[in-house]
């Protein structure tokens, strides 16, 4: 008999222990099984015990207070549990000094957004410093898998996701779909540097 | 009057009020009960929002207790639907025999003392009830037995009905024409026979320390005296104990519940009624919290003195005393003692019982949300190789106690 026909030490284990192994193929042995001791097969004494457990939790929660209980369930729809500050919610457009859009259309949120649920329309706009804006701005939430990358994308702070809202259930598929005035309705001036210094950044030092 | 007590004193208005007014309650808020208590033990809320949304009544919840309705009425307007392959007649057949026996069974127990309508407002006379008295007659021409049917077998009738009880099971497995619902009803008839043996056996040794298969004898020689309850009858060995040990763990196994809940086994292993719906299926339901309640009034009666009250005899509270026998009947006198009218003290009586089976439903629910369910194997070794030579074992043992005794 090899010292390793084994391939695990049982006798470190709680299984069956091994009597003998067969030379010619170690997966052939004789066990011997353990049998429970009456006290332990007629299941009283663990009985006991985890009575002992559940009427701890039991009473415990039925008669301590609120603060003092075992209990973590929160009944959502009266108590909500507060996001984390960077959760990212439905998304907003925010605005410029005189209300109107940041967004300057230039299609950088549509091109990375993997689940291709931007759709924006460019329209020419009189402002020369900014030359364009969307016409049409509208995400659908249903399709949006919520990775934030639109807003790594933005280069002018007109997108976001920090409302701390998560999309509400809709009876309608398109009803998911967020126009540019509800996106505008949740935004809020921004506080970025409006156009900064344009291609004159270079001749600033 | 004669004709409303006599009224009140028939068979069927006693089980009528029984069932409709004690049992079908409690079971049903047991289902509301079982919900909430195993959220309680496992740190949840559990249902907690049912309600009424009247104006001021609507604001408080009650802790769901409402839940239960709510279940009834989803019950009630689900569609009633039966499989096209089934045997029709049995399939719907099944539920019904599921819940008419654990119905019946109810019929032996006694849910409340005698009562004697004409002295309701004054304190029973229990010394001269026992004798006789022609004077005192008066007062007695009337009375109201809080126990359906008092019958010598009593407690015979309840192995015998809730036999049949299992045919529910077994049928509904074979009728639904559904191979996991076979297999359901007849792991449901195996464990139903298995441990039907050592429950009746197991209160077999309690039978020979009573004297006595009537349920509503066995509550009256235990007494109002707690230390004289069956639970604690010891001769030489605590048999009171070990058998209420051994029928309340075959009691559960005949109600198809966690750890013995391999009948049903309703999220993973598939049961007898799998194919059932709607009222059908909670008629299943319901029977399986009835015979909860009836197991624990069975209990009640049998173990912790029924009716009793500690120190409270039918004419009021006494501390010591004698016992005295009057034409041949246990009179308790003397003592300590402080009158009660016999309204007061049948009230107080029905409520002792209501709270104790209450009280055992809940532990039998405690238990049921303690234990993992068993494997096949070591159910059956339990049901034969434990149980069943436990109570024979049990019941040599009380009766060479009784044996001593009389010597
Ligand atoms: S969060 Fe991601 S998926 Fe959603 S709109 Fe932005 S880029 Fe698209
Ligand atoms: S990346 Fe920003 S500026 Fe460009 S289109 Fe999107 S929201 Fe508008």
């Amino acid at each position: 008999m090899g010292a390793h026909a084994t391939d695990h030490d049982d006798s470190e284990t709680d299984g069956p222990k091994v009597l003998s192994v067969s030379p010619r193929n170690p997966r052939v042995r004789t066990i011997q099984i353990h049998r429970p001791a009456p006290q332990d097969a007629s299941f009283l004494a663990a009985t006991a015990k985890g009575l002992g457990v559940t009427l701890r939790h039991f009473f415990k929660n039925v008669l301590r207070g609120k603060d003092h209980n075992y209990i973590e369930t929160v009944e959502y729809p009266e108590k909500k549990v507060d996001y984390p500050e960077r959760f990212r919610g439905l998304h907003r457009l925010m605005h410029r000094d005189d209300g109107a859009v940041r967004c300057v259309a230039c299609m950088c949120c549509p091109t990375v957004c993997p689940a291709h649920c931007i759709t924006i329309v460019p329209a020419q706009t009189d402002d020369k410093g900014i030359e364009k804006f969307p016409a049409v701005f509208e995400i659908d939430e249903l399709r949006c898998v919520v990775c934030g990358l639109c807003v790594e994308a933005c280069p002018c702070d007109a997108i976001r996701m920090d409302t701390g809202e998560h999309a509400k259930p809709v009876e309608e598929r398109h009803d998911a779909v967020m126009t540019k005035d509800a996106l505008l309705e949740l935004g809020a001036r921004s506080t970025a540097v409006q156009g900064g210094e344009g291609a004159a950044w270079r001749e600033r030092k | 009057m004669h004709i409303v007590y006599a009224i009140l004193d028939n068979p069927a208005t006693k089980w009528a009020v029984l069932a409709m007014v004690m049992v079908m309650p409690l079971a049903s808020l047991l289902t509301w009960a079982e919900r909430r208590q195993s959220a309680m033990m496992q740190d949840r809320l559990g249902p907690n929002r049912a309600r009424i949304p009247w104006p001021v009544v609507g604001r408080t919840r009650l802790w769901g207790i409402l839940h239960f309705i709510a279940d009834a009425i989803k019950m009630i307007a689900k569609e009633d639907f039966v499989p096209g392959s089934v045997h029709r007649g049995l399939f719907v057949l099944a539920p019904i025999l599921a819940l008419a026996p654990v119905l019946v069974a109810f019929a032996i127990i006694p849910f409340g003392p005698t009562i004697y309508p004409h002295s309701f407002t004054s304190v029973l006379d229990t010394y001269h009830l026992a004798a006789g008295s022609p004077e005192t007659a008066a007062a007695f021409t009337d009375s109201i037995r809080l126990q359906v049917f008092q019958v010598e077998f009593g407690l015979i009738f309840y192995f015998a009905i809730l036999t049949l009880a299992n045919y529910g099971g077994t049928i509904a497995g074979w009728a639904s024409y559904n191979k996991w619902a076979l297999l359901g009803g007849l792991r449901s008839s195996s464990q139903m026979m298995s441990y039907e043996v050592s429950m009746g056996l197991s209160l077999i040794a309690m039978f020979l320390i009573w004297g006595t298969l009537e349920p509503g004898a066995m509550v009256q020689l235990q007494g109002s005296e707690p230390w004289k309850w069956g639970i604690v009858a010891w001769p030489f060995v605590p048999i009171g104990l070990i058998s209420f040990v051994l029928f309340f763990t075959a009691a559960i196994a005949e109600t198809k519940r966690a750890p013995f809940d391999l009948p049903e086994g309703e999220p993973e292993i598939i049961g007898y009624f799998v194919e059932y719906s709607g009222l059908r299926w909670g008629m299943f339901f319901l029977a399986e919290f009835i015979e909860i309640v009836f197991i624990a009034a069975v209990i009640t009666t049998v173990f912790f003195g029924g009716y009793q009250l500690p120190f409270l005899d039918a004419d009021g509270f006494r501390f010591g005393g004698e016992w005295v026998l009057v034409n041949g009947q246990q009179v308790h006198l003397g003592g300590a003692f402080a009158p009660l009218p016999h309204g007061i003290v049948t009230a107080l009586q029905i409520g002792a019982f209501g709270a104790k089976v209450i009280l055992l439903c809940w532990f039998q629910l405690m238990i049921r949300w303690t234990l993992p369910r068993m494997r096949v194997d070591q159910l059956m070794n339990l049901g034969w190789k434990i149980l069943l030579p436990s109570s024979l074992g049990l019941i040599m043992i009380a009766a060479l106690a009784k044996l001593i005794s009389f010597l």
